[in-house]
């Protein structure tokens, strides 16, 4: 083992890391996003995915959705961190796992090839109820709403298909039921 | 219809509001309109730094002497860059400052306009909030809300960013809004049940310790009061953080020491021994803790913070209470007097045995040196000062590195507010112009800055500040020639390759003195120290002291790299002993 040349400890620990989906709502105001966006690079978080828009006009209050991983630590001291700063209002966390929240992503899918691989792919889709939005003699652009994974798992099933662009909104999620997020 | 207020007028009409009467600033292009309204307020006093970054360090020793927010007025571009090592320095160690920038005019914005550069977005991450003025209309709001933000909660530096354009505009004067006390946000978020869950612990315990941090200082000196009476109403030993020195009685002989990487022997093992921490406004940092798996491995440990995020960040405990120390102390203190009014006596013989250790601990003398007649060693020179001044109630600041740390070690403080020192961010250049801002709000003060001749270089230009506004300010410099922490560190962990850590052809400390119009001083002898010490103690000017001290002089004991407490370095001896081993060679 070499020498050490450091006053700082190391950590042997290895924990387990969880995806969590961090809802935060904060006034929708210049810099916002750039200082919820900061304090992830900052302080070494992870971003998987991001969602933001405004979802109150009259209150300016925009909704980002952030998907995380971290352990159990990491993941708490993301909430305290970002309650932390002013224009945050409140901060909710949900395991992916979360059988009483609703993850949905949003994808669009452009194929281009001829008729039946157009074909094979709006049938591939088929599960996750697709909406054909353009359509031309060689290409498709198909709109699908489902899990991340299923997205993930999509855009590489329509790769065979003439898959040529994908974009997606990243996760945004809702409780089930009739209770909101206090 | 009420009188209209230029942008500039604002400015001053808000920290009249906030109660300024001094605030650190260096005039340019983009503040131009606000220093033109100076003249008209003469309730606020202006400071002229010769750099930026000397505004930032006065204004935070100004704060922490006085307990009040530190006020920086700064240009754009280059004078809000050269300012951001202090609002970081400040965000560190949680002083609360405001920051006023001038900005390039609104249209300007986003041009690569003379000396613009996007202030808001360089000081994100190193202040608690910022703010860019586009609205003259927000103005005022903004100033007093940035006062808000920054001495509540956890303080920290705010800054507001105005556009040159906006400092012109007119509009009417918004007043603070009168704090609604029952709707404000509270910070105490504990109930008494937590409160009766820290007593029973303290009951239960029979090695307990008190482990307290700058965040005593920072709730007000009713807190140290109170700090004061619980550790005499418990019997328990309690050790500081370098930031909390000040709030226990330094030569009380419950007060170990400062703890961790150069913090007593007795201090240290009592962390690691102990079965019940209780940790009061203090944040486990690295420098405290040492091997983390390792710390403190058998104890309860109790958090009490005002800042949620700080519980449970490095270190997990079993007792969170969340809230100002000030109403956790009064609180806690009430219930024990409720519920064990003979607490100390029941308490003595349960742990008289832990006391009995610590003794043992003591009895090692860990803060000892070996002295010299010939030359001034660095802690002797400590311990003399600490001597010919301790009826002073003198405020000490610091630079960073050894002399910090032996100005921790060896002197002793009694009361909060009095030891101004860059802790969590350690910026060498710290203390002189920090020393500028304590003396300008104490000015019948004795404030004496402890530096090293390495990092007083980096902010000496402030003596031409102290020197301009007759602020007697006393600059003992432990002048070794080396930077001496780094020295130590190439010593201990690099073979002796002292790469760079030697400062040749150094200025002649007693000509600069002369130079700036202000007085120079040099000890080369510990026979002729004590007179020089006296001499320039009884100047009514600046002092350069230079203090010629021995200079391969190491910092001990010390807890040396990926240990925990209770495998500490004591001294040059056991150095050879307890070779550093273990994995690490790419961290500093």
């Amino acid at each position: 083992m070499p020498n050490s040349k450091s006053a700082y400890s190391f950590s042997n620990k290895k924990e387990k890391f969880d995806t969590h989906i961090i809802v935060v709502w904060v006034d929708n105001e210049a810099g916002v996003l750039a200082r919820v966006v900061g304090l992830f690079s900052g302080r070494g978080y992870n971003i998987e995915s991001l969602a933001v828009a405004q979802v109150d006009e009259k209150l300016k209050i925009s909704r980002i959705t952030i998907v995380t991983t971290g352990t159990p630590q990491v993941v708490n001291q993301i909430k305290l961190q970002l309650r932390k700063l002013v224009p945050v209002h409140k901060v909710a966390d949900f395991k992916r796992e979360d059988k009483a929240v609703i993850f949905k992503e949003m994808a669009l899918f452009k194929i281009v090839g001829p008729n039946n691989k157009l074909e094979g792919a709006l049938k591939a889709c088929k599960k996750y109820n697709p909406v054909l939005l353009d359509k031309t003699k060689k290409s498709n652009v198909i709109q699908i709403t489902a899990l991340r994974r299923e997205i993930d798992k999509m855009s590489k099933d329509l790769k065979k298909f003439g898959l040529v662009s994908v974009s997606r909104t990243g996760a945004v999620a809702m409780t089930r039921g009739a209770d909101i997020f206090k | 219809m009420s009188k209209l207020y230029s942008g500039a007028e604002i400015v001053f009409k808000c920290m009249e509001d906030q109660n300024v009467d001094h605030i650190f600033g260096y005039p340019g292009g983009a503040v131009l309109p606000i220093y033109d309204e100076l003249q008209n307020f003469k309730s606020i006093k202006h400071v002229l730094v010769r750099h930026e970054q000397g505004a930032g360090h006065a204004a935070e020793g100004y704060a922490r002497s006085s307990g009040k927010p530190g006020v920086i007025l700064v240009t754009s571009g280059p004078g809000a860059t050269n300012v951001v090592t202090a609002l970081t320095d400040a965000y560190m160690d949680s002083i609360p400052l405001v920051c006023i920038s001038g900005q390039v005019p609104t249209h300007l914005i986003g041009t690569d306009a003379f000396q613009e550069c996007d202030t808001t977005g360089i000081t994100r991450p190193c202040t608690k909030h910022n703010w860019l003025i586009k609205d003259i209309n927000d103005l005022a709001e903004t100033i007093h809300k940035a006062f808000e933000v920054a001495t509540t909660g956890r303080p920290g530096p705010v800054l507001v960013d105005i556009p040159k354009d906006i400092q012109f505009q007119k509009t009417k004067y918004k007043k603070p809004k009168k704090e609604n006390k029952l709707n404000g946000k509270s910070h105490n978020h504990f109930n008494q049940n937590s409160i009766d869950q820290l007593i029973d612990l303290m009951s239960k315990s029979s090695k307990p310790i008190f482990y307290t941090g700058g965040g005593v200082i920072n709730s007000g000196p009713k807190a140290s009061e109170l700090l004061r009476e619980l550790v005499y109403a418990t019997g328990f030993p309690i050790t500081s953080t370098l930031q909390g020195l000040g709030s226990f009685p330094g030569d009380d002989n419950q007060f170990l020491g400062m703890l961790g990487m150069h913090g007593t022997y007795e201090a240290n093992n009592a962390m690691h021994d102990c079965d019940l921490m209780i940790n009061i406004g203090a944040r486990f940092d690295d420098r405290i803790t040492g091997k983390i798996d390792e710390f403190s491995p058998n104890s309860k440990k109790v958090h009490i913070d005002i800042d949620p995020s700080s519980i449970n960040k490095n270190v997990k405990v079993d007792l969170a209470i969340v809230g100002d120390v000030k109403t956790v102390l009064s609180s806690t203190l009430k219930s024990l007097k409720q519920k064990k009014s003979k607490f100390l006596k029941s308490n003595k013989q349960k742990t008289s045995k832990w006391w009995e250790k610590i003794q043992k601990w003591r009895s090692v003398r860990s803060l000892d040196y070996i002295g010299s007649e010939e030359t001034i060693k660095p802690q002797y020179a400590i311990e003399r000062l600490y001597e010919l001044t301790k009826d002073k109630d003198s405020y000490i600041t610091t630079e960073v590195g050894q002399h910090q740390m032996w100005a921790a070690q060896h002197y002793k403080f009694n009361k909060p507010n009095r030891w101004m020192t860059s802790g969590g961010l350690g910026t060498m250049g710290y203390g002189l112009p920090a020393a500028v801002g304590v003396q300008v709000a104490h000015p019948k003060k004795l404030v004496i800055d402890i530096a090293g001749e390495a990092s007083v270089l980096m902010t000496i230009q402030e003596m031409s500040t102290a020197v301009q506004y007759n602020l007697p300010i006393k600059i003992f410099i432990l002048n070794n020639q080396y930077m001496g922490m780094v020295r130590q560190w190439q010593e201990l962990l690099h073979d002796k390759n002292y790469s760079e850590s030697y400062t040749a052809a150094l200025p002649d400390f007693v000509k600069l003195a002369e130079a700036y119009n202000c007085v120079g001083i040099r000890a080369k002898t510990p026979e002729e120290l004590d007179d020089k010490i006296i001499e320039m103690l009884n100047t009514d000017r600046p002092v350069i002291f230079d203090c010629m001290v021995d200079k391969v002089e190491n910092c001990f004991p010390m807890i040396p790299s990926g240990k925990p407490h209770n495998q500490m370095i004591l001294g040059p001896k056991d150095q050879e002993n307890k070779k550093i081993t273990g994995k690490g060679k790419s961290l500093v």
